[in-house]
C-alpha cells in the first residue's frame, strides 16, 4: 500500500510527456509478453494463422490458400541454425515417415525468419536433407514479418561476435487443419514418437 | 558365492575405469564427439562432446580445420523463443560428467569449407583453462540425428528416444 501510494505521489511529480511515454512502454511490453506467451501456449481463443504471400524454394509464389486441402505443420526457423531447426525438421521428417499413407494427408511447411541468407536455392537444397515432404517458404523481410505476425512468431536478430549473427525466434511447430484453421502446436517437449500419437488422433 | 561374484564384478568395473582413465592424455576425459551433418545449403554445424574432469576444470574453446570459426554456444528457451548465445567457457565440476548435447550447450562451427557428411570424421582441438588443448576425432551422424551413434530424434530428451529404423 504504502508503495503504490509512493508511486502515485512520484508520478505526480513527473512531466506529462513522460507519463504518457511510460504508459506507452507499459502498454507496449504487455502487448508483446501476451503476444510471446499466446505464441508458446498455443491455447487461445485469438487466431493463429492468416493471409501470407511468400515464395517457396522453387521461387514461385506461395499464399496461405496453399495450406488448405491438408493437414500443415507449420515452423519458423533459419538455414544457419544449428540445433533446434535440424531437430525440429528430422522430428517431424521422422514422425511423418511412421504413418505410412497418412503421410501424403500432411505438409511440413519451414518459414525462413532470415530471409537475407535464404534464398529459395538455399532453402531447397536445406530442406530436401530431410527426407520428408518440406516446403521452404522465404520473401522480403516485409512478407516474412507479415507472416510471422499472423503466427504470432517473435524473431530477432542477435549479432555475434565473428561479425556474424544467429537468430532468436520462437520454436512452437503449428499445427493446422486442412481448412487451414489452427488447431495446436508441438513444443520442444514433443519427441517424434508423440508427434505420431498426437497426428493419428487428429487425422482419425 | 554372490558376494564373491560381486567382488570380482567390482574389480572388474574398477580394472574398466582404470583403463579408460589411462587412456587420457590429459586430465579431462573427452568421449563421444560426434557433430550433425550439415543439411544442404548451410555453412554452420554443431558438434557435441561429453566431458569428465577428475579435478574440476573449465572447457574454454575448440577449432577445427574444417571451420573457420568453432565457438562455444548454449541454446535456451526463454517463453518459447530459442536462443542461441556464445559462452566464455563450459564449466567442468570435479568428477561431474558434462554432455554438451542438442537441446544445449553446442560448439558451433561456422563458415565451413565442406558440407559435414554423415560417417566422415575430422579432428577437434578443445581447449580447457587447466589441462590446456586436446585433441579428439569427431564422427558425423545424420542430419537432426540426436546422439552418437545416430540417435533417431526428439526435442527435449536426447538418449531417451529408440533409434528409429525403418
Amino acid at each position: 500500500m504504502t508503495g503504490a501510494t509512493q508511486g502515485r505521489r512520484k508520478r505526480g511529480r513527473l512531466e506529462r510527456p513522460a507519463v504518457i511515454a511510460l504508459a506507452i512502454i507499459g502498454a507496449l511490453m504487455l502487448i508483446s509478453g501476451v503476444l510471446v506467451g499466446l505464441a508458446y501456449s498455443g491455447r487461445t481463443g485469438e487466431q493463429i494463422g492468416g493471409k501470407f504471400a511468400l515464395i517457396d524454394d522453387d521461387g514461385k509464389p506461395f499464399t496461405d490458400t496453399e495450406l488448405k486441402g491438408k493437414w500443415h505443420l507449420v515452423f519458423f526457423g533459419y538455414t544457419h541454425c544449428p540445433d533446434i531447426c535440424p531437430t525440429a525438421l528430422n522430428d517431424l521428417s521422422l514422425a511423418l515417415n511412421q504413418l505410412g499413407a497418412k503421410k501424403q494427408e500432411i505438409g511440413i511447411v519451414f518459414i525462413s525468419v532470415d530471409p537475407d541468407r535464404d534464398t529459395p536455392a538455399v532453402l531447397k537444397s536445406y530442406v530436401e536433407s530431410f527426407g520428408g515432404p518440406i516446403t521452404g517458404l522465404t520473401g522480403t523481410p516485409q512478407e516474412v514479418a507479415e507472416a510471422a505476425k499472423d503466427y504470432h512468431v517473435y524473431y530477432a536478430k542477435h549479432p555475434t561476435e565473428g561479425g556474424g549473427y544467429d537468430m532468436d525466434h520462437s520454436a512452437a511447430i503449428y499445427i493446422m487443419d486442412p481448412l487451414g484453421r489452427f488447431t495446436g502446436t508441438f513444443g520442444p517437449d514433443d519427441t517424434p514418437d508423440t508427434m505420431v500419437a498426437r497426428l493419428r488422433r487428429l487425422l482419425g | 558365492m554372490p558376494r564373491n561374484l560381486f567382488s570380482l564384478a567390482t574389480a572388474l568395473v574398477f580394472a574398466l575405469f582404470a583403463g579408460v582413465a589411462m587412456a587420457q592424455s590429459g586430465s579431462v576425459q573427452i568421449k563421444e564427439a560426434w557433430a550433425r551433418a550439415t543439411p544442404g545449403g548451410t555453412q554452420t554445424g554443431a558438434a557435441y562432446v561429453t566431458l569428465q574432469s577428475v579435478t574440476g576444470d573449465r572447457l574454454t574453446g575448440a577449432s577445427t580445420p574444417v571451420a573457420k570459426m568453432a565457438e562455444l554456444h548454449s541454446m535456451t528457451m526463454d517463453n518459447g523463443v530459442m536462443k542461441m548465445r556464445q559462452v566464455d567457457g563450459i564449466d567442468l565440476p570435479a568428477g561431474q560428467v558434462v554432455s554438451l548435447k542438442p537441446d544445449g550447450y553446442h560448439i558451433m562451427l561456422m563458415n565451413l569449407a565442406q558440407p559435414l557428411k554423415e560417417g566422415q570424421t575430422f579432428p577437434l582441438t578443445l581447449t580447457f583453462a587447466k589441462a590446456g588443448p586436446e585433441n579428439v576425432t569427431v564422427t558425423v551422424e545424420k542430419v537432426g540425428s540426436m546422439g552418437p551413434g545416430n540417435q533417431g530424434g526428439g526435442m527435449n530428451m536426447p538418449g531417451m528416444n529408440m533409434p528409429m529404423h525403418h
